[in-house]
């Protein structure tokens, strides 16, 4: 109860006060749960009003005219490591969830930005792939501008991330390590899939016996005892939170067998795997990954840079939807988070995907993917405004982003971003004159003070 | 069920593979020389585009292509790949790019091609019907730069240009030494994650520190040693022709210097990996006083460097046009608008993946430019008769026009749009299968109950 009041409060705090009422007329209404058609959306205090051919314009609201656009919901990228301030992998141990994400959100990475540039406007933020079980995750909103808390996700569930396969197995295998070398680097448990397997098993061996001391515990509390309380495990709190079904699981694989082992294990211990992260062999066991509930999160076409990576197929993504699992596309990089949209594109082209089907990729199956789907995803009347405008057909590489709205608040704006450069090209030149002025009073900081270079 | 009915449509077409003539009946032709050509025909025949035209008419043992709601292109050229070289960039044994040794010109790229590579099937079903394959790409993906000496290579070898399909290498092989790639020296880079590469001058500029090793004057000394020690090795090699067209008394045949004869004879071009307007600026210096014909590779920034390179008819293979800007406080589409801004300074030039992982997203790249201010006519051409001009093979590909090879894709519409797809692909006139390891994994579990 305690912790819905504070959630509320957080959610009224960052709620955006300046949010103006918008109607975006005339675009090409991707709905992605309600089809696509010629219309307008209004957007008020930060929420989706109204949706429809035609719509009911506010007085006062402020007029986007979207005649030849396409407007979409707000690409969700379920896998990045962008914001994180480099704290990527904990690789000193291979079960890591005491760490946590939030610890580390850094609100002024660039890539936030450029993210945004691409019509981001949310993603899942994760640690590395070198532990078998990682830290802790949380998705976040690109309200660029907002400090750390600002930026993530009220409300959602938050996330563990676990790997499988060669990564979790590099450290078990240090280079010049191996027959007859002499390792410069200790061994790290484990160096094979077996190991990693064994090594989520006695991490859940032992949560499940934490769990029970704190079940006992609360019993006790519960029937009017007064029992000394067990001593609370900062690394095994979240797998129990795990086994609560409090905290989804987002698991780094690539191979079937790894697939079907993280199932299996899942099974046996009693909690669900929420998505399977890259998945590149999911389409060989999308069949399994259907039964248990799983989704999958993986790559449009990448393939072939590691061993493990080189049975991937671009027809990965929709196989796995012919078979019942949802499937959305991912980024895990900077870069490649910047055109999830024509990534979404390929989903059609290798495996027949309609417009709507891969849209939902990279937009409402991620928000499935991350429990969110009540407030983001699609254009539905009631979830947030957060809404991405492009100049033409948006599953293409031709697309350009235009106008990117979270919680009802341009965050991005071409128009804008473009006649903004002049001014900052002026203020940087300044703070260049200044720099060099002072590099010429003191020497020998480094400058080029007395080099002939050219230009 | 639709995936399935495409994929068995692509087992029927390789069955037709055969060298009897083709002709590709009454759909639109897109020759990219000259404007489109609606509802005619292409006659191919002994590997070659024999015709062109709405009145041919079907001889005796004639394939005959329905081409009605079809576009002929020729296939597409990527100027930057390490195809055949590398398979698995993560694992050294599949990779054989990167050799040890600063000066190696007489390494030639060609003869390391693999036939059987996974990746020729997979970027063909795409359409890409050639590519330029390097001994090292100089980083930015795939083996280059990380395995072995590549590093500090100068001059890794020479590049191939082959078509992406054929039984052994001879067979591929359109230019066997369509480029000798030298990697220019470069201002020690920062390195990082994210920050790779050497920083760019308007960083080196005032934070001289960014060299990371040590200060910007011991970088540049390290630079212009670099530079000093390659002028030395073209010396070298200038005066070993000499001395070998002179027949000098104790002569003696040597394999590097032989390797550069065409070099410097400006038969063959030197494809330069430069990454920043100044290192460009010092390429075209250098190529001016060696007096070698030079391509400028991957270059992130074209600056100041742009106006030269155009007064220099000097032409540039662009790299990865989806890739992130150099600094921090860089536009964040600074990649994406290079091919405009090439464009706009009258440079001519090609694309190029540098990635083998990527080489089927070739015409993605081209589109995004396009969506960053190129001219679509342009972007296509950079595709296909830009580079065949660049390497110098522009009579026998990059176009479709009678006399010229039959290296075509036949797509149900725009191929840099990426709906679109390849419907029959012909290299050297031969119809190749639009199969591959991906499409039979797909068709296998697609199967699976």
């Amino acid at each position: 109860m305690n912790r819905v009041k504070i959630l509320l409060a957080v959610c009224i705090a960052i709620a955006p006060l300046s949010a103006e009422t918008y109607v975006i007329k005339n675009a090409t209404v991707m709905t992605v749960s309600k089809g696509t058609f010629k219309g307008s959306v209004v957007v008020k205090d930060g929420k989706i009003a109204e949706v429809g051919q035609t719509v009911i314009e506010p007085a006062g609201a402020t007029v986007i005219d979207g005649t030849g656009q396409y407007l979409i919901p707000g690409i969700i990228d379920c896998h990045s490591h962008i914001a994180a301030d480099g704290g990527i992998n904990e690789g000193s141990v291979s079960v890591s969830s005491m760490v946590d994400i939030r610890d580390v959100l850094n609100p002024e990475d660039i890539a936030i930005y450029r993210a945004l540039a691409g019509g981001v406007t949310t993603a899942n933020i994760l640690h590395g792939s070198a532990n078998s079980i990682g830290g802790c995750t949380l998705p976040i909103k690109m309200r660029w501008g907002k400090d750390a808390q600002s930026m993530i996700f009220e409300g959602a569930t938050p996330g563990i991330k676990f790997a499988l396969g060669e990564n979790p197995k590099r450290a078990g295998n240090p280079v010049g390590g191996g027959r007859g070398g002499a390792a410069t680097v200790q061994a790290r448990y484990p160096a094979t899939r077996m190991g990693v397997e064994d090594t989520i098993r006695e991490a859940f061996n032992e949560a499940k016996a934490y769990k029970a001391e704190w079940d006992d515990y609360n019993a006790k509390v519960a029937r009017g005892e007064h029992p000394i309380p067990p001593r609370k495990d900062l690394k095994l709190e979240p797998l129990k939170e795990v086994l609560e079904g409090k905290r989804y699981v987002h698991s780094h694989c690539y191979r079937a067998d790894e697939i079907l082992m993280l199932l299996r294990i899942a099974d046996d211990y009693g909690f669900k795997v929420r998505t399977f992260q890259h998945v590149l062999e999911g389409y060989k066991v999308a069949k399994e990954i259907a039964a248990h509930g799983a989704g999958a999160s993986t790559f449009s076409d990448w393939w072939s840079f590691k061993v493990e990576a080189y049975d991937a197929i671009p027809y990965n993504a929709a196989i796995m939807t012919k078979k019942g699992v949802v499937v959305s596309l991912n980024s895990d990089d900077a870069e490649l988070m910047r055109h999830l949209n024509s990534e979404a594109g390929k989903a059609m082209k290798y495996g027949g995907m309609s417009e709507t089907e891969a849209l939902a990729m990279v937009t409402l199956n991620p928000a499935k993917q991350l429990g969110i789907e009540n407030r983001v995803g699609s254009i539905e009347v009631g979830k947030d405004a957060d809404l991405v405008l492009y100049d033409k057909f948006p599953l293409s590489d031709y697309a350009k982003v235009q106008k990117v709205l979270i919680d009802g608040t341009i965050y991005f704006d071409r128009d804008k971003e473009v006649s903004g450069r002049a001014l900052k090209q002026a203020e940087k030149q300044k703070l260049i004159d200044k720099e060099k002025q002072n590099q010429q009073r003191q020497p020998g900081r480094g400058g080029r003070a007395g080099q002939g270079g050219q230009q | 069920m639709k995936l399935l009915g495409i994929l068995a449509g692509c087992a029927i077409l390789a069955a037709a593979a055969s060298n009897d003539p083709v002709l590709i009946r009454n759909a639109d032709v897109y020759p990219v020389t000259g404007a489109p050509i609606k509802g005619t025909s292409v006659l191919i025949q002994d590997g070659k585009i024999a015709d062109i035209g709405a009145k041919i008419v079907a001889g005796k043992n004639v394939h005959v292509i329905e081409g009605k709601g079809l576009r002929v292109y020729p296939g597409m050229l990527d100027s930057g790949t390490e195809l055949g070289l590398a398979e698995i960039s993560a694992v050294r044994e599949t990779v054989d790019t990167g050799e040890l040794g600063e000066f190696m010109p007489q390494l030639r790229a060609l003869v390391a091609v693999n036939p059987e590579s996974e990746h020729f099937p997979v970027v063909r079903v795409n359409g890409i019907t050639s590519v330029m394959t390097f001994p090292s790409s100089g980083g930015g993906g795939g083996g280059g730069g990380r395995f072995g000496g590549g590093e500090r290579q100068m001059i890794s070898g020479q590049a191939a240009l082959i078509h992406t399909d054929g039984w052994t290498w001879e067979e591929m092989e359109i230019n066997r030494s369509a480029a000798m790639h030298l990697i220019f020296p470069a201002i020690a880079g920062r390195g990082g994650r994210g920050g790779g590469g050497p920083a760019p001058d308007s960083v080196l500029e005032i934070f001289g520190n960014a060299a990371g090793a040590g200060t910007y004057t011991a970088a540049r000394r390290a630079y212009e040693q670099q530079i000093a020690k390659l002028s030395e090795f073209f010396d070298d090699a200038r005066k070993y022709q000499k001395a070998r067209a002179a027949n000098e008394p104790g002569f003696r045949r040597d394999l590097k210097f032989e390797a550069m004869i065409p070099v410097l004879d400006r038969k063959v071009p030197v494809a330069v990996s430069a990454g920043r307007a100044s290192t460009i600026h010092d390429a075209i210096a250098f190529a001016e006083k060696q007096n070698i014909k030079i391509v400028i590779l991957q270059p992130r920034e074209l600056g100041k460097a742009a106006a030269e390179l155009k007064a220099k008819n000097i032409p540039v293979v662009l790299g990865r046009v989806l890739a992130l800007p150099e600094t921090e406080d860089s536009p964040y589409d600074e990649a994406f608008t290079l091919p405009a801004e090439a464009y706009k300074a009258g440079v001519k030039f090609a694309f190029g993946t540098f990635n083998n992982e990527f080489v089927r997203n070739l015409p993605y790249q081209a589109a995004t430019a396009v969506g960053f201010g190129l001219p679509y006519e342009e972007a296509l051409k950079a595709v296909t008769i830009n580079p065949a001009e660049i390497w110098g093979v522009s009579d026998k590909v990059g176009s479709v026009e009678k006399g010229k090879l039959a290296d075509l894709m036949v797509t149900d519409g725009d191929p840099l749009e990426i709906q679109t797809q390849v419907k029959y692909l012909y290299i050297k006139g031969k119809e190749v299968p639009l199969t591959n390891k991906q499409t039979r994994l797909a068709e296998k579990y697609m199967g699976r109950q």
